[in-house]
């Protein structure tokens, strides 16, 4: 039997020229069809050459019609925090999330949230660049003398604080303390609470849903779930009414998988999307790339990435560019937070809403950018915070 | 998505010579239409096709390899060629130039300064030494003997140059003087594109187009020019800091989007990002503006800018900006991860030091570099950690000391040293005690520095 494409291009041998109609191809078939029709095709007649056209003597006005795609899906809007209305004790929230179309494409859709920033804290004293000791102090010593600089110097918009001295390799704080210590927090600052466990999964495991319980009602971001512990998290997340940073290693079926465990238990609403924040000079392009696949993916109608997404952007310090001491690479004291500064930014056309930092030039300058992105006017901020040595 | 994408070998095949001359670098047809869809060749290659008769298929080849946002080139460096707005979506071609500007009230001393000092710049990373690209002078002092004598000093660098002037009287005396260097006329505006355009076509000149924030004005700047016999543009559409920064972002992802995804060939040119601009705002310190402008230009260099002009003259500034560029720009195709494994680092001994790292490329590079620069032939065993980096891997729970102890016991290294000493990075300091018991207190682990720049250091202090 033959084909409609052979009897296409039997047509084709004796006509020379065919016009096609109402006949729907996509362009791959197109392809296919026309390459091997090449050969049958008549040589080409050169067109006569145009006269050239008199040189335009004045400004030839141009109709200027943007580009604009709409996006069938829509990012989850989620909540950090919850005052005492909501059952919580937080002074103000922080709501992020809820994009219509990629990042900054103004004429494509909506940004209802500005993207958040957290002031990094560590509950034990850990080794930090220079730029970052000079602008903490001694808070370095009392998380809750830190979160409160970074709150009300800083300007941060929340607090990330990180159980690093529970690891059981670390000093294996127990978990009453750890909890102790986030009661207190919660005390000392009026800002939303991301909680970031021990680093060591059979820990966490006991630890996360221990915070959640003594937080119970605050919405906490409990940091975090992954693929080799999730489960526990994610019940703990339910139970006590908390949010669940998902974090996974820069590979998008995994961010897609534990998004799929994680929604067994909890909607979208209540998860953040951590596909791993490698600093700038050490696979950030492998960070941004996976940043705009996700929130894509999320825009085209995938329901398992339709998450807002995390960064925690205080990684950039791992390059050693950001705190060398070293004359040829310029000052530190403004290339360090340059660095942070620049990687958060990256971050930021890549479509990320929550950023964990630790130099407040980098908080503030995105503080500013951000308001700026988001329409609203205003001075600059962060003069006060580069080049403090 | 781009249809160019869609383009194949086979497509390409089809109009090329198909004798297999050898006269290109592939050898054979067949390889130089793989090497042209992946777009790593350019036409100029195949010799045969630039004969006479081949006309016709050369003319299709141009067309159907044609990117929808043009290359052009400023002295010998070609700008814009993008075939896709997102990296993911293939890859960015012709990593952004960062031009300097040089303005031409700088006493001749600071000028050469600065000349020296943008041209001399360059940062070791990953084997190769990134640097600035071009040199931009600048017509501020309202004298324009001053400016061609600007002019003429940076001509005398090899670098490749902008001249940012908009008085066509002007420029013309100062693209006479480096009119064999192809220099980027910068700019033409709605006021004097027309003696621009004389310019341009009469010095075989590539044009910059100037209309901020106004996307009309520049289209229709660019359709003039076209219509004018002007080929080869670019577009600045302007930039702000502070309350104009949502427009100047809002131009830039509206110019891209329309010309590869909406096809407007009329704005299919490549995007100028002049960040120096934000130096104009008066009464704010050097340091300051310099902070703003690599703020700026760190946005445009992922939103899409295939030229950035910058006017900083901190090294703190260059530094995050050529390495941003560096990553963008690689094939996002290229593998993150090496081989696991163990490596030898230099002649090494019975003796040498044994270390462990991760096996993200960028991770293991830099290790071994910093090996190298230690001088002390080392043993290297590279942990399968997905291609996550140290600190990545320990968080995601790739690099625990089981699969460090995994990874020692299958190196063989056993065999290879005398001593029982294996070395961790910083960052895995937790695993020590894990690690001696697992490895049954055979090994005693030291923990290294927390970044391996200090590893030369650490050799020197600890391995006597």
């Amino acid at each position: 039997m033959k084909s409609p494409m052979d009897e296409i291009m039997n047509l084709l041998r004796e006509l020379g020229e065919l016009e096609l109609e109402k006949v729907d191809l996509s362009v791959e078939e197109l392809r296919l069809l026309f390459r091997p029709l090449m050969s049958f095709l008549p040589p080409q007649v050169p067109k006569a050459v145009a006269p050239v056209p008199a040189k335009p003597s004045s400004l030839l006005e141009a109709e200027f019609s943007p580009f604009v795609q709409e996006y069938p899906g829509t990012i989850a809007e989620v909540t950090l925090g919850a005052t005492r209305a909501d059952g919580g004790t937080r002074g103000r929230v922080v709501k992020i999330g809820g994009e219509t179309a990629p990042p900054w494409h103004f004429l494509e859709g909506k940004f209802p949230n500005p993207p958040a920033i957290a002031g990094d804290v560590f509950d034990m004293p850990v080794p930090l660049p220079g730029p970052v000791r000079a602008v903490l102090g001694d808070a370095i010593e009392d998380p809750i003398k830190w979160a409160k600089l970074a709150v009300e110097k800083f300007g941060a918009d929340l607090i990330d604080i990180e159980l690093v001295s529970s690891d059981p390799y670390s000093k294996n704080t127990p978990i009453e303390e750890s909890c102790k210590l986030v009661e207190n927090l919660l005390q000392a600052v009026e800002v939303p609470l991301i909680v970031g466990g021990s680093g060591n999964p059979e820990k966490d495991a006991k630890l996360l849903p221990k915070i959640a319980e003594v937080c119970e009602g605050e919405r906490v971001l409990l940091s975090s779930a992954n693929l080799d512990m999730w489960e526990p998290v994610a019940k703990a997340a339910k139970q006590y009414g908390h949010v669940v940073l998902a974090w996974t290693s820069i590979d998008m079926a995994q961010a897609k998988e534990l998004n799929r465990r994680l929604y067994e238990y909890i909607p979208k609403e209540q998860i953040v999307i951590d596909p791993t924040s490698a600093p700038l000079g050490y696979g950030v392009e492998y960070a941004f790339s996976i940043m705009e696949r996700i929130r894509l993916a999320g825009l085209m109608g995938d329901a398992e990435l339709q998450c807002p997404m995390g960064s925690a952007t205080a990684n950039a310090w791992g390059a050693r560019e950001a705190w060398l001491h070293n004359p040829e690479m310029g000052a530190r004291e403004y290339r360090g937070p340059m660095w942070e500064t620049a990687m958060a930014l990256t971050m930021l056309m890549a479509g990320n809403d929550l950023y964990i930092t630790l130099h407040p030039a980098a908080i503030r300058t995105m503080k500013d950018v951000i308001r700026w992105l988001m329409g609203e006017g205003g001075e600059p901020t962060f003069f006060p915070w580069i080049g403090v040595k | 998505m781009s249809a160019k994408k869609k383009i194949g070998p086979l497509d390409i095949y089809a109009l090329l010579p198909k004798t297999n001359c050898g006269k290109c670098e592939p050898g054979v047809c067949m390889a130089f239409a793989a090497r042209l869809a992946e777009h790593t060749i350019s036409l100029e290659e195949c010799p045969p096709l630039w004969e006479k008769g081949q006309e016709a298929n050369l003319k299709k080849l141009q067309e159907m390899l044609k990117p929808p946002v043009k290359e052009v080139k400023i002295g010998e460096v070609k700008v814009g060629g993008q075939l896709v707005v997102r990296r993911h979506e293939y890859r960015y071609f012709n990593p952004v130039p960062l031009a300097v500007t040089l303005d031409d009230t700088l006493p001749e001393v600071d000028l050469l300064k600065r000349i020296k000092k943008v041209e001399e710049y360059g940062y070791s990373y990953i084997g190769k030494t990134l640097k600035l690209d071009m040199l931009a002078p600048r017509y501020v002092s309202g004298d324009p003997s001053k400016f061609e004598a600007t002019v003429k000093k940076a001509s005398l660098s090899k670098l490749p140059l902008v001249l940012w002037c908009t008085d066509p009287g002007v420029m013309e005396k100062a693209v006479a003087l480096v009119k064999e260097r192809r220099p980027l006329l910068y700019a033409a505006t709605r006021e004097n594109w027309k003696e621009m355009a004389e310019l341009a076509l009469k010095y075989g000149c590539p044009l910059a187009l100037y209309s901020p924030h106004d996307l009309k004005g520049l289209k229709s700047l660019a359709k003039t020019m076209l219509a004018y016999g002007v080929q080869d543009l670019l577009l600045d559409p302007g930039v702000g800091f502070g309350e104009e920064l949502r427009e100047t972002i809002n131009c830039f992802t509206v110019l891209r989007n329309t010309a590869i995804r909406g096809g407007d060939e009329e704005v299919g040119f490549p995007l100028v990002a002049s960040t120096a601009r934000v130096w104009e705002d008066g009464g704010r310190k050097p340091e300051e503006l310099a902070w703003e402008e690599t703020a700026l230009a760190t946005l445009l260099m992922v939103r899409y800018a295939d030229l950035i002009i910058l006017r900083s003259e901190e090294v703190w500034s260059w530094l995050p900006l050529i390495i941003l560029r560096e990553n963008i720009y690689t094939d996002p195709r290229k593998p993150v991860s090496v081989e696991a494994g163990m490596r030898a680092i230099g002649q090494v001994n019975e003796n040498s030091p044994v270390m462990v790292t991760s096996n993200f490329a960028l991770t293991y590079f830099t290790v071994a570099s910093d090996i190298e620069n230690s001088k002390v032939p080392s043993y290297l065993i590279v942990v399968d950690t997905g291609g996550l980096s140290v600190e990545s891997s320990i968080a995601g729970r790739k690099m625990t000391a089981q699969t460090i102890a995994d990874a020692i016991k299958a190196s063989g290294v056993k065999d290879k040293v005398k001593h029982r000493k294996v070395i961790l990075p910083g960052m895995a300091a937790r695993y020590k005690g894990e690690l001696e018991e697992l490895l049954g207190f055979e090994w005693e682990v030291l923990v290294g520095p927390r970044d391996s720049s200090g590893i030369p250091k650490f050799l020197a202090d600890h391995w006597k």
